[in-house]
């Protein structure tokens, strides 16, 4: 078996026997970065040698039985991500040259617990996107390919979509991401991997570059629900650091997965069947709860009634939050700087930022500057703030009847670059399933179950109480069974 | 008495509303760990939080929500058990997120009220509209160089509280009375060290003027007045600007305003179509501030005694006049030397020292009250002296002279002097050998039984010591050489 192809689960498992060293897992997955990273664009920056030089360390730990809970597992980290000495760009020009002096939370604890960060992935620029092309470094390639049109160049998703690229194509065992709208789930789905995007709160914010601060969240990729499980644990945690991280313990969320859906009630939001939706989305979706009905769940026709104002919500409350997070990067302390000889304070904010940020990061800034506005702030801003009140009164409702909720996670396949291009909103349509978790602040995960018509990954989304990842898990490890998804990208690893 | 701007058309009112930015005495700044003392080298205490970088997260200080309690409780205000942070957003250079954390809809600290003290010894009602939290922002240093600007974010991310007024001031009198008391009941309670020179304390002056009867016509804010001095030069030409504005036919335009403290005179800053759009909103990386009644139950049950409460308790328990106990209530020091000088001591005696001798040692060498010339308890010895009769009153103020100048105690220089009474005994056993030797007679006749010469040595031993001899000491050692 070539190491690219272990489940994070399995690849613990062989070096906890001996049959594989970390050097040796990190090696083969180093190789399979240096081919095919020129290929996908997966990775910003790569540490291959940091990455050899940790596993190393590793290995030394596991002899000296000291081993971690993720003692010699490469990873690929989320540009977004500020690890101390190693370039984070947030996909942005504005911070081409930031090399952070400070480690974010989540990726302290990673390493703490032994992981091995093989570099930086690739992201729609500050996390804004859904395709990954607003990247300043580059669009990522979709390793899968379509069946009838094989050149066509797909996209992974966004804005993790180096995330989900480089693990779909085995270059890493796993993968950190962060989801706002949908960052987590959309790639996953469009590439064929499981990703969740835990409850506000799980993981610490402390040292991720920041889009919307209330919407937020961390959370782990990887190829089966187990191995997002075994990451989830090592990333979450309260933080003093991190106001809005939450003092809840963290449970073993691997062990979740063994638990079985029988007597489980599973809710179905009837406005979640959308107009126009694709037949073999409906199918999938309607597959999904027979699999879920056969292993003994009771499946109950729910109503979420303002999923419709979430979309237009979102893209109020988001930009709003981002323009005021984003006001920092300004060219004064740190990151890119441009000015001219006799620039005053105003010219060079002006220059810096038209320069430094993309046309999706300035219309997003532009949009949440002129919510926030003067005589403006009522009708947008504040009335977004009570329709998202709604649509979490709308979850608590729903969690008298059911205890999970299972949706598609996207309304298509990945699409290829430039198909949603000329239109703003449609590209936004891509979160249509997902923002509502990020708006109540719930826990979300997306797996595999199908594919197209064209041979692509489709996915659900499972959606969970606050702080009940655990039933989420186990309904995820449940349709994980019953789909038995084994189809592969064509360009990855080994292949 | 009325303070009245005279125009041609008539005398005019003056209104008065302050809103002062105090520094939070605490070691580490309102949302990182950073310190926060006065003086250190630019951008020495700064934390990547302060600094605004990529993925840093602002975190509450109680020490500094409970001083902004404290200071709520001193100024009889309601506290707020629900408060929350907004974001003010603007650029500027030494403003490193992009925008401030502050209370704007929702402050910790409600309406409340302070008496004031005016000259006439009358006493004044203020209201109190809010106090809030916010940070405060870096220094731009524009003259240190020809063509650059320097940023210190020292201040950056320090915690202010903002302390808003009514408008119930119509005086630059009143102005300066509010601003001393406030300043007293913070520097009371230790939540401000109301530094003005080292910026601790700062003010925003919003004046208008009116006809009498009128309601209340535009004003306008001269910002970052620095000085008690300065708000009332500030009020006063700023008053009689605006009056001329009127009287000339104008319109007083709401706007910010300057105060030159160079040429006394306010000029304008920005009008109110410059004012910059906040975007004011709720901080998204800081839950509600929610605090604890029983919390807050704690802190007022510690508070230290304020100063009206004191002023009160000194004019009832000492003693003394409303005019002393007002002196020695202004400053906490101040009072707290008075206290040390006054216990088991004639309060009034010790009141007069304090503010006669004390103060003008003060005043000559150019000290203070907290490091003073003379300890209060070194005063209170010399008080002692002048109690038991050591010392007269004339040569206490000797004393107290030589005091002030060398620092030494009462009882040394008293000593040194020869002020003081002989309590070496071999020094009396000297005299007493030579005074029983001189009558060696009276010494035979003693021992013969007539015991009551014994008086007659004791008092030949004092003359001998120039009254100086302790007493009990002279009896025991005439007594063992007699047996």
């Amino acid at each position: 078996m070539h190491p690219t192809d272990f489940t994070l689960a399995g690849a613990l498992a062989a070096l906890n026997e001996g049959a594989i060293s970390a050097e040796e897992l990190t090696r083969a997955h180093v190789a399979a970065v240096e081919a095919l990273n020129p290929k996908l664009n997966a990775f910003i920056t790569t540490t291959s040698e940091k990455a050899l030089d940790a596993a190393r360390a590793s290995d030394a730990r596991r002899k000296r039985g000291e081993a971690g809970p993720l003692e010699g597992i490469p990873l690929a980290i989320k540009d977004l991500f500020c690890t101390e000495g190693v370039r984070t760009t947030a996909g942005s020009k504005i911070l081409g040259n930031f090399i952070p002096p400070y480690e974010s939370t989540v990726t302290a604890q990673l390493k703490r617990d032994g992981a091995v960060f093989l570099g930086k992935a690739n992201l729609d620029e500050f996390a804004m996107g859904s395709s990954n092309l607003t990247s300043a470094y580059g669009g990522v390639l979709n390793p899968w390919q379509r069946k009838d049109d094989p050149s066509a160049r797909l996209v992974p998703g966004g804005s993790s979509g180096g995330s989900a690229a480089a693990v779909a194509a085995r270059m890493a065992l796993g993968a950190t991401g962060t989801d706002t709208g949908g960052s987590i789930r959309q790639p996953a789905a469009f590439c064929g991997i499981t990703g969740i995007k835990p409850t506000y709160g799980r993981c610490s914010r402390f040292g991720i570059v920041a889009f919307a601060s209330s919407l937020d969240q961390a959370g782990p990729f990887a190829r089966t629900v187990e191995d997002c499980a075994i990451l989830l644990r090592s990333m979450a945690g309260h933080d003093p650091k991190d106001s809005t991280s939450a003092n809840q313990p963290v449970p073993d969320f691997a062990a979740a997965c063994g638990r079985s859906v029988k007597g489980m009630r599973i809710g179905v939001p009837r406005e979640y069947r959308l107009d126009g939706m694709p037949a073999e989305i409906e199918k999938l979706w309607r597959q999904g709860l027979d699999w879920l009905r056969d292993a003994g769940a009771e499946i109950v026709d729910i109503s979420l009634p303002h999923t419709k104002y979430a979309l237009p919500t979102y893209y109020i409350v988001a930009p709003a939050e981002a323009s005021s997070n984003l006001a920092r990067y300004d060219g004064v302390r740190f990151g890119l700087r441009v000015a001219e000889k006799d620039s005053d304070l105003r010219d060079l904010y002006e220059r810096t930022r038209a320069e430094g940020f993309g046309a999706e990061v300035r219309r997003r800034i532009m949009i949440g500057t002129y919510v926030l506005s003067a005589g403006y702030y009522d009708a947008y801003y504040l009335k977004a703030q009570k329709i998202r009140a709604l649509i979490a009164s709308d979850f608590d409702a729903a969690w008298a009847k059911v205890d999970a909720i299972v949706t598609p996670a996207t309304p298509s396949a990945a699409f290829a670059e430039g198909e949603n291009a000329d239109d703003p909103v449609k590209m936004y349509l891509n979160d249509v399933f997902t923002v509502t978790a990020n708006l109540a602040g719930l826990p979300g995960l997306a797996l595999p179950t199908g594919l197209d018509h064209q041979g692509l990954p489709l996915g659900l989304q499972v959606i969970g109480r606050a702080f009940d990842e655990e039933t989420v898990f186990a309904v995820g490890a449940a349709l994980e069974r019953a789909a038995d998804f084994k189809a592969m990208p064509a360009m990855r690893a080994g292949a | 008495m009325t303070y009245i701007v005279e125009g041609e058309s008539g005398p005019w009112e003056v209104v008065i509303g302050l809103e002062v930015h105090a520094q939070i005495t605490s070691n580490a700044k309102l949302f990182s760990g950073a310190a926060t003392a006065f003086g250190a080298e630019p951008n020495a205490q700064v934390s990547f939080i302060d600094a605004g970088f990529p993925g840093m997260l602002p975190v509450i200080n109680h020490e500094c929500v409970a001083q902004a309690v404290r200071t709520g409780l001193g100024l009889n205000a309601k506290v707020n058990l629900w408060s929350r942070f907004d974001r003010k957003n603007y650029f500027y250079a030494d403003l490193p997120q992009g925008y401030q954390i502050s209370q704007y809809a929702h402050p910790i600290i409600g309406e409340g009220a302070i008496d004031i003290e005016l000259a006439d010894g009358s006493t004044k009602t203020i209201g109190i509209t809010r106090l809030h939290l916010e940070q405060d922002a870096g220094k731009s240093q524009h003259d240190q160089h020809p063509t650059k600007s320097f940023i210190d974010l020292n201040r950056s991310g320090v915690a202010l509280m903002e302390v808003v007024s009514e408008p119930d001031m119509r005086s630059p009198e009143e102005a300066g009375a509010y601003l001393t008391k406030l300043r007293q009941i913070m520097r009371y309670l230790g939540t401000c060290d109301g530094n003005m020179d080292e910026g601790s304390m700062r003010a925003d002056v919003n004046v208008s003027v009116r006809k009498a009867g009128e309601g209340f016509r535009t004003r306008c804010e001269v910002k970052n007045v620095n000085s008690i001095r300065f708000v009332m030069q500030a009020v006063e030409t700023e008053a009689r600007r605006q009056v001329e504005v009127w009287e000339s036919g104008g319109t007083v335009e709401q706007e910010t305003r300057l105060f030159d403290t160079s040429r006394g005179i306010t000029r304008s800053m920005r009008s109110k179509e410059d004012a910059h759009d906040y975007r004011y909103f709720p901080d998204p990386d800081l839950p509600p501030l929610v605090i604890d009644a029983a919390w807050v139950e704690g802190l007022k049950a510690a508070l230290p005694e304020l100063p009206d409460a004191r002023r009160a308790r000194y004019v009832r328990d000492y003693g003394i006049t409303p005019y002393d106990a007002h002196v020695l209530t202004l400053e906490r020091e101040t009072a707290a030397y008075y206290e040390t000088v006054a216990k088991g001591r004639d309060a009034k005696q010790a009141a007069n020292w304090v503010m006669g001798d004390l103060f003008a040692a003060i005043n000559r060498t150019k000290s203070s009250i907290a490091e003073p010339p003379v300890s209060a308890a070194d005063l209170g010895a010399l008080l002692d002296l002048m109690a038991d009769g050591t010392l007269s009153g004339k040569l206490a103020k000797e004393v107290f002279e030589v005091m002030v100048e060398t620092g030494r105690a009462p009882g040394a220089i008293v000593e040194e002097r020869g002020l003081k009474q002989v309590t070496d005994t071999g020094a009396i056993e000297a005299v007493i050998d030579q005074v029983l030797a001189a009558n060696a007679d009276k010494v035979a006749e003693y021992r013969s039984g007539k015991d009551k010469l014994f008086g007659f040595f004791v008092g030949q031993t004092m003359k001998a010591m120039q009254g100086k001899g302790n007493p009990a000491l002279v009896n025991d050692v005439l007594k063992q050489k007699l047996s």
